[in-house]
């Protein structure tokens, strides 16, 4: 107990900071910062376990959140019969020549010794390959995105429940981490963390512009939920019933039957949403449990223990017979997968998938800041940074606002300098992470939850 | 004539904007290289502190324009450039002396600091936001055309006009002059020399007695006059938005490592490399096919390779083939 009675200490200061913004703000707003928090959480969980157990840096966690997202899309939707009748075929066919190129590829790696011809026998089958599947997919591509463009314009998915995609969202990065894996991971660390970073630039390019797949720019709006809407749920006998338990004591102090009638009204109204959300807090409150469950498991296995060995010395495990380039591999495809889980979960919640809003600075750079400040190699570290950091970046507008008002408060109120401050309240985001970066890295290195293992 | 219209078609859409695109990332690419030959860490922070310097030269640019300063044909900015780089260097200094120095000191490993460049990322766009505001801005004045495609037309008689911006060709020539006197400082002076020195072997250059307070000082005031320069060219030529240069931070380290990172001479064709690229495989051939070809083998599509959409993606494709196939770069070899 009292060995983690810091970590206790800062989770119920977490909490005690969100339950503050509820009572002072409203609850709403607090149930989405914890949403939010909990969606990082798992993020950062994925990252930590890449930078915190393998020392593995990964600045492409915007791509594999971006395939969760589009693993949302395409579980949840259901199929567009017309587009599929109109290029469906030539789609499936590019697929089978895409499987076709892939295994030639492999082939011809197997069979030939590594030489000049071998490379330039790559290329070309690579290259005939895409022109091939261009002018096979083209009529495809063109005829389902003229399916009723404004509505659909694309294929459409399976349209099976959206939780499902948390599943297959985590199948899509880990598969998209395995490619990079194998490709990116012999390369020194900071070479790696620029090529991870322009690789996940590459998949938003191609999420945001094939629009026979994803709808691109048009985004894909009113996806399903696995929590009800609150239009319906306003008009249920017992949700009415429960809302007026809840605020009994405040309606029974209205005497008039009509204005108590609207006081509840306005209650289920706020009730509604405030419910969906804990639907929706419940449902990821159960992902981040198993995941720490099991990422806790898994850090004090023997395999964790390896694990460390290979990120503190990868020349002493690699003498000692561990095989560090597939334990590497296989680190980075868990990691990523975890954040796929992470971007169907946003997905979910949001209801709607807008690839133009995958931005590096907010699901790359941020991610990796709640790791470095949460404290990497300790998952209670990685957890209570994705709460930290997130709480912050959401709050730090009111906070600058409230700084900006006390500073110039001598000013009078349409002085520029002090409309130019207020105008910019936004920005103070920015300067609170990068200030709270360079502070944590310079004198608590380790974190705030610094990593800390006992061989029990 | 056909051909000449051609020729013609390809230098006004390609040739003409990828040299001047590629001067813009040839300067990003050599401050990127330098910070890394000579300080040891990948800048994350590249595109955010061009946005600083450039946020500089606008705002003396405005000043001078509200003074009634102007340098007639070329724009106001050339003259705010110095006084925007003195800002830019005092502001690099104070970054290293109260960020970067801890860690140099105490030799933290290369990925540390990037990830302490990712904080500088963040205060420097902050700060950015905060004085000069998100949304774009020109500040651009002066005679635009140096070549108008309709006086261009009247003058030859060809089909296609030639269109050159001034700002293009202000671009190329600065970049060539900037770029000449840098390789003349890095390979003919003591200093240059013995910055050489340290970025090929510290402990060695410390021996010999070279003072690495004064490199790392030196690193950054060029650093600074690179960034400055590399970022007004750029804003000048298309326009100023903080965003869009925090994401050209990707093809400008595409175009450093391209081109062989810590290796100023490989950055700078990494530049050219990187913007070549771009704009060949996302131009639509069409036109340029029309004009080479008899009428009935004239194509029937765009002739394109890939979509204007996938700009960035083909410099970071190439980029990642270049770090399979040669991760020292094209133009391997030594460090700086």
């Amino acid at each position: 107990m009292r060995k983690n009675l810091n970590v206790i200490a800062a989770y119920s200061i977490m909490m005690g900071l969100i339950i503050l913004v509820g009572l002072f703000q409203s609850w709403n707003i607090a149930l989405s910062i914890f949403n939010l928090c909990l969606i990082s959480a798992v993020m950062t969980m994925g990252a930590n376990i890449q930078w915190g157990y393998a020392g593995l840096i990964n600045f492409g966690i915007m791509g594999y959140t971006a395939l969760g997202g589009l693993a949302a899309v395409l579980i949840s939707v259901n199929p567009v019969q017309e587009a599929w009748s109109a290029g469906g075929l030539n789609i499936l066919l590019s697929l089978f020549l895409i499987i076709g190129m892939v295994l030639a590829v492999r082939y011809v790696l197997k069979k030939y010794e590594k030489s000049k011809t071998r490379t330039y026998i790559i290329a070309a089958i690579i290259i005939l390959g895409i022109i091939v599947i261009r002018f096979v997919s083209e009529p495809g591509i063109e005829a389902i995105e003229e399916v009723d463009p404004a509505k659909t314009g694309f294929l459409g998915g399976f349209g099976l429940p959206i939780i499902f995609s948390w599943i297959v969202g985590a199948f899509f990065a880990g598969g998209l981490a395995f490619i990079i894996g194998k490709v990116a991971l012999g390369l020194r660390a900071d070479y790696l963390a620029i090529a991870t970073l322009l690789i996940s630039e590459i998949v938003i390019a191609i999420i945001k512009h094939e629009d026979w797949l994803t709808r691109g720019v048009k985004n894909v709006i009113g996806l399903k939920r696995p929590a009800p809407y609150e239009v319906n749920l306003q008009q249920t006998d017992w949700f009415i019933n429960l809302v007026e338990n809840f605020n009994a004591s405040k309606l029974n102090s209205i005497s008039d039957f009509v204005e108590r009638q609207a006081a509840l009204n306005q209650f289920v109204i706020e009730g509604s949403s405030v419910f969906v959300k804990l639907c929706y807090s419940g449902l990821f409150l159960i992902v981040v449990i198993i995941l720490l469950i099991l990422t806790q498991k898994a850090l004090y296995s023997p395999w964790g223990r390896m694990m460390r060995a290979i990120r503190d010395n990868e020349e002493a495990a690699n003498a000692m017979g561990k095989n560090v380039v597939k334990q590497h591999l296989l680190i980075f495809v868990l990691g990523s997968a975890i954040v796929g889980i992470a971007g169907a979960m946003l997905v979910t919640q949001d209801g709607l998938f807008t690839p133009g809003s995958y931005r590096p600075m907010r699901y790359t750079f941020l991610i990796w800041v709640m790791v470095i400040v949460g404290g990497s190699g300790n998952n209670f570290g990685a957890i209570l940074g994705g709460f930290v950091v997130w709480f912050l970046w959401i709050e730090s507008a009111p906070i600058g606002l409230y700084l900006v008002n006390l500073t110039t408060a001598g000013l009078d109120d349409t002085h520029f300098l002090k409309v130019h401050l207020i105008e910019s309240v936004p920005y103070f985001r920015f300067l609170m992470m990068g200030a709270g970066l360079l502070l944590i890295m310079r004198y608590r290195p380790k974190g705030i939850l610094p990593e800390k293992i006992e061989i029990k | 004539m056909d051909f000449v219209n051609a020729i013609i078609l390809l230098l006004n859409y390609i040739f003409v904007p990828a040299l001047a695109y590629g001067s813009q990332l040839a300067l990003g690419a050599i401050f990127v290289t330098l910070i890394y030959g000579i300080l040891r860490f990948a800048n994350f922070a590249t595109g955010d502190m061009m946005s600083f310097g450039t946020m500089f030269t606008i705002l003396f640019t405005w000043y001078f324009q509200s003074v009634g300063i102007s340098l007639g044909v070329l724009p106001t900015a050339l003259l705010a450039i110095p006084f925007a780089i003195i800002f830019m260097i005092g502001y690099m200094l104070l970054i290293d002396k109260f960020v970067f120095k801890y860690y140099r000191v105490n030799k933290s490993p290369p990925v540390q600091l990037a990830m302490v460049s990712i904080g500088v990322m963040f205060v420097t766009q902050a700060v950015v936001r905060i004085i000069i505001g998100p949304s774009d801005r020109r500040f651009f004045d002066g005679e635009k055309f140096l070549i108008k495609a309709g006086e261009f037309k009247e003058m030859t008689g060809l089909n296609e006009g030639l269109a050159i911006k001034s700002t293009q060709v202000l671009t190329i020539i600065v970049t060539l002059i900037l770029v000449s006197t840098l390789f003349w400082f890095l390979n003919k002076t003591k200093t240059g020399k013995s910055m050489r020195a340290y970025s090929d072997n510290e402990d060695l250059a410390l021996l010999s007695g070279i003072d690495p307070k004064k490199i790392v000082m030196i690193t950054w005031v060029i650093a600074g006059i690179l960034a400055t320069i590399g970022g007004a060219l750029y804003g000048l030529d298309k326009s100023f938005k903080p965003f869009t240069y925090f994401n050209n931070m990707l093809p400008i380290f595409a175009a450093a490592i391209v081109g062989g990172i810590g290796n100023p001479f490989g950055a700078f064709l990494g530049g050219y490399v990187i913007a070549f690229s771009e704009i060949l495989l996302t131009y639509a051939y069409r036109k340029f096919f029309m004009y080479i070809l008899p009428e009935t083998m004239e194509p029937g599509g765009l002739v394109q390779l890939l979509s204007t959409d996938y700009k960035f993606a083909v410099s970071f494709s190439i980029l990642v083939i270049v770090l399979l196939y040669r991760p020292s770069g094209i133009f391997k070899g030594k460090v700086l």
